[in-house]
């Protein structure tokens, strides 16, 4: 399971402020922090109230970077900053994200493909967000087009169904489920899959119950990353034994500290 | 239409871990040997890298074994004198490494000491400019006294000292890791114990590099299929890029190949298997060779006709098939 990160970001209240004060600091500690949890990537996401995206960006990862060699994923819906940032990773990042929409197809696969960066893939459009397994496939099948299009190998390709908060679209949870399931059938070999597992638990009372249980679900359903909070313990453990139970990896006493340090 | 060879891209390698220092690095081997650090299944040169053949390190210890004939027949010249034993496997079978078995320290047996077994490895170091295996003789507390022992007198040689076991592996590990030796970390047929135990000697601060798995065998007829398809599984792990299962492999073939009764048996109800000076090595060989296929790096063998038909193996084995 593929843990991104998704701590550095500036709707959290410390690096939004640390963004707009070119603070390092923050932003590195929770590079270290994320890193040893068990983060395998780490998101970058300037925050809305930052005026320069594409200097904000920039600085983001050349900051980050300093302290942590995970690879990125860059954050943004402000292209023109992914692609300056796509010049200083040093490993091949990945774009988060883009809609199963034409014109930002066009413009962000291309980019792609030129830095060997890996795309999340968002099942919507500009009409929005699908209600049911059905027609987030339909838009799933439309990123594999483009991919196999634009030359992106199909296992760089992540697809996002997007799930909503339990608590406002409860039938939301199980389409999902059948949409990673099917994307998995959409192409050999078959686009990876991710997930922004908080947002599930969006303004419930127990969060990380929800979130790791919907982990385990999604898990056997073949999911392969999530954005999510490396330092839930108890999350990063049920990944780990996800794993183990799926058969990923081989099982031993200390398999969720094997797991933490990969 | 022209042919597209599939080939599997893997995310990890073998450690490459490194046998015997040169004065260099504080010991006294003429040259180093290096296992490991393949980026494919065995001998899938067309597919990854497959930088290091298999090594053979040949058995020899300090006190008359009781071997089967075939062995004796072979040996008896050297019998009683692991150094000349040592020095006759180099010379005249070209042997890769010496493999010093410490049968002697065992209580119930000759009961030697520390020093001693300490003054016999010494011997053979100078005797032999190759790089050289340790093992104990198997009882745990002994073996933790003569190899501590070894390992401190003949610090910065990067011995590979065996074996360290789950519910034994500190004072050997703490061993390796202050007089810069090489441990092998046995488990019985059993990943999870393997990975487990090599997580173990790690978090007592040995490099993964400097750790080398015996997963513990069958010979052939006698369970080698259990060995073969837990070492795919564990050469799989490293490919896919499972640390803790990253490393080379030993296996004891002639060990267990001599085990076996198609090996040792000898007399007229057994004549119509063919002559046993003949289908010993043969079995030996044979248990060799498969355990090559599952990804062997390094094989402890006895008889020089076997030694000699596994060389030309791994010869063929190491030839390019890219394409």
């Amino acid at each position: 399971m593929i843990i991104i990160g998704e701590r550095i970001n500036g709707m959290f209240k410390d690096i939004g402020q640390a963004v707009r004060e070119m603070d390092p600091k923050p932003l590195q500690e929770w590079a270290i922090k994320q890193q040893e949890a068990g983060a395998t990537y780490l998101d970058i996401n300037t925050g809305p109230n930052t005026d320069d995206q594409v200097t904000a960006m920039k600085w983001m990862v050349q900051v980050v970077q300093e302290v942590s060699d995970l690879p990125l994923c860059l954050d943004s819906t402000n292209y023109d900053a992914i692609e300056a940032s796509l010049e200083l990773c040093k490993k091949p990042a990945m774009i988060n994200s883009c809609p199963a929409d034409r014109p930002k197809i066009e413009r962000v696969f291309p980019m792609a493909v030129k830095h060997n960066a890996k795309i999340i893939g968002l099942t919507m459009d500009a009409k929005g967000i699908p209600k049911n397994a059905d027609n987030r496939i339909a838009l799933a099948m439309e990123l594999v087009a483009a991919a196999d299009e634009f030359g992106l190998p199909m296992e760089d390709l992540y697809i996002d169904p997007l799930i909503l908060p339990v608590n406002v679209a409860q039938d939301h949870a199980p389409e999902v489920m059948e949409a990673i399931r099917q994307t998995k059938l959409l192409s050999n070999p078959a686009p990876k899959t991710v997930l922004g597992l908080s947002n599930v638990s969006q303004k419930s009372p127990d969060r990380p119950l929800i979130n790791r249980t919907y982990l385990a679900m999604v898990m056997a359903c073949g999911l392969d990353a999530i954005i999510a909070d490396a330092n839930d313990d108890d999350l990063m453990a049920t990944a780990a034994t996800g794993e183990i139970l799926l058969n990923q990896s081989v099982y031993c006493d200390s398999y969720i500290k094997v797991f933490k340090s990969r | 239409m022209a042919f597209a060879v599939v080939k599997e891209r893997y995310s990890s390698k073998v450690n490459e871990v490194v046998l015997g220092a040169t004065s260099e690095k504080g010991g006294t081997r003429s040259h180093v040997l290096k296992v490991g650090g393949q980026t494919t299944l065995p001998y899938l040169h067309f597919e990854g890298e497959v930088p290091n053949k298999p090594i053979i390190a040949m058995e020899v210890t300090d006190v008359e074994p009781n071997w089967p004939a075939p062995l004796k027949e072979m040996f008896k010249d050297v019998y009683n004198e692991p150094v000349d034993w040592a020095k006759k496997c180099v010379a005249e079978y070209n042997a890769d490494v010496i493999y010093v078995v410490l049968n002697g320290a065992d209580p119930d047996g000759a009961n030697k000491s520390p020093e001693e077994c300490t003054e016999t490895v010494k011997a053979i170091l100078k005797a032999v400019d190759v790089p050289i295996i340790v093992k104990g003789c198997g009882d745990e507390e002994k073996d933790n006294e003569v190899l501590t022992k070894i390992a401190e007198e003949c610090a910065g040689e990067n011995l590979m000292i065996a074996n360290a076991e789950q519910e034994n592996y500190k004072s050997l590990a703490a061993a390796c890791m202050v007089h810069k030796h090489t441990l092998i970390a046995l488990s019985p047929l059993d990943i999870n114990i393997c990975k487990q135990l090599n997580i173990l000697v790690n978090e007592m601060g040995l490099p993964l590099d400097r750790i080398v798995i015996d997963p513990m065998i069958g010979g052939l007829g006698y369970g080698i299929e259990y060995a073969y398809s837990i070492m795919e599984r564990v050469r799989m792990g490293a490919l896919q890029g499972d640390k803790m299962l990253s490393m080379p492999m030993v296996c004891t073939v002639g060990y267990e190949a001599w085990r076996a009764k198609e090996a040792y048996a000898d007399g007229e109800e057994f004549q119509s298997w063919g002559e046993q000076s003949f289908r010993g090595p043969l079995w030996e060989a044979m248990t060799a060779t498969t355990l090559i296929q599952a990804g062997a790096d390094i094989l402890l063998m006895r008889h020089p006709h076997a030694v000699k038909l596994v060389q030309k193996n791994i010869a063929e084995l190491m030839e390019s098939n890219k394409y």
